[in-house]
């Protein structure tokens, strides 16, 4: 039996070699995964919002992509990983309803993909596959051991990338 | 927001759930207009929970459930969320179809109906929240969709997530006979809406 460990909402962890880790029910959230394929640890976090700034509440630095995916990196190189190997994988970031307002509430899983992108271009890291945007709900599976990240969706189907 | 939910007493919330015993109570009688029957419901309950508790609550992020979500504006600004999960969705549908037999999956014209109810009760809902308060509240019209409960539940939460690491949702149980069905409403405030509720209610100075 495998390790599997799950994320929750404005979340992360880490997982070693074979484990396996999972956040559930992606909606409007993205949920980026950081992988050393020398080692083969991997973290996986669940951001909420595109960015701590102008917020006054930003404490909890996993809500935000922007703070968040760096802290990832941090815990990650203090585990052993190499920041030069890591590479990245993202989904998520979905607008559940459709509104015909161009309010910017309502477009923040594209907001959210943007800054993930921008945060990993940023930290220098390279996003090898990624799954994004729609209007369903997705939930992923990262598995270390093969680096392989697994997408099961409700009537849009399971995929890998 | 600029009152935090985490700063919420018990007076607050009481007059939070009078609100709620209210609008459901003007949802069910609409409810009950509608299909021409005999509508229970019981006294809702209001919760406030962290992000990850929510869907556990309301059995896990990846079971189906049907959302229904409009935007409101006037004297307070916000949106609002209501929630059924699958069967209640069904069974809502069912009453309302006429339909004897639990069906499989819901059709097109399910989801037209959904969105109509949704459409109804929170009409009822706003419009009561409306004539308690004396506030000046117009809804947008709604949108459904019909996915896994976390990734629905997402929305409501990032809304939440500007301010708090906490939601408040009031969880409402209509009754048709023996036929259950449970709704849970999302009240998301913006900027200053909530003290605007609160003052309105005579609950905060």
């Amino acid at each position: 039996m495998q390790k599997i460990i799950k994320v929750g909402m404005a979340d992360m962890n880490i997982v070693e070699n074979p484990g396996i880790i999972t956040t559930l029910g992606l909606g409007s959230c993205v949920g980026i995964i950081l992988y050393d394929k020398s080692i083969k640890i991997a973290g996986l976090i669940h951001i909420m919002l595109p960015s701590s700034k102008h917020i006054k509440n930003n404490k909890n630095k996993i809500k935000f992509a922007d703070t968040g995916i760096e802290f990832l990196l941090d815990e990650m190189v203090k585990k052993g990983c190499n920041k030069s190997n890591i590479i990245s994988k993202i989904a998520g970031g979905s607008q559940m309803f459709s509104f015909k307002s161009n309010n910017d509430m309502m477009r923040i899983g594209e907001r959210n993909v943007i800054s993930s992108k921008e945060t990993l271009k940023a930290l220098k890291i390279p996003i090898i596959a990624e799954d994004t945007g729609g209007n369903y709900g997705r939930t992923i599976e990262f598995h270390s051991n093969t680096g392989k990240l697994i997408i099961k969706t409700i009537g849009h189907g399971t995929h890998e990338i | 927001m600029n009152l935090s939910i985490e700063e919420l007493n018990n007076l607050h919330l009481d007059a939070l759930r009078e609100i709620g015993n209210i609008g459901s109570g003007n949802a069910a009688t609409a409810l009950a207009t509608i299909i021409n029957k005999k509508i229970d419901m019981n006294v809702p309950s209001i919760k406030i929970l962290d992000f990850n508790d929510v869907s556990s609550a309301l059995g896990g992020e990846e079971i189906v459930v049907a959302g229904v979500y409009f935007e409101v504006e006037g004297d307070i600004d916000g949106s609002i969320m209501f929630l059924l999960d699958l069967n209640s969705a069904k069974t809502l549908t069912n009453i309302l179809m006429g339909r004897e037999d639990q069906i499989e999956e819901l059709n097109e014209m399910d989801r037209s109906a959904l969105r109509e109810i949704g459409n109804i009760l929170s009409g009822a809902y706003i419009s009561s929240l409306s004539s308690l308060t004396n506030l000046n509240i117009k809804m947008s019209v709604p949108s459904l969709c019909i996915d896994m409960a976390g990734a629905i539940i997402s929305v409501p939460a990032i809304q939440f997530g500007y301010v708090a690491d906490k939601m408040i949702l009031i969880e409402t149980i209509l009754q048709d006979g023996t036929e259950k069905v449970k709704g849970n409403f999302f009240l998301i405030p913006e900027n200053n809406s909530f003290e605007t509720l609160l003052k309105s209610l005579g609950v905060y100075t």
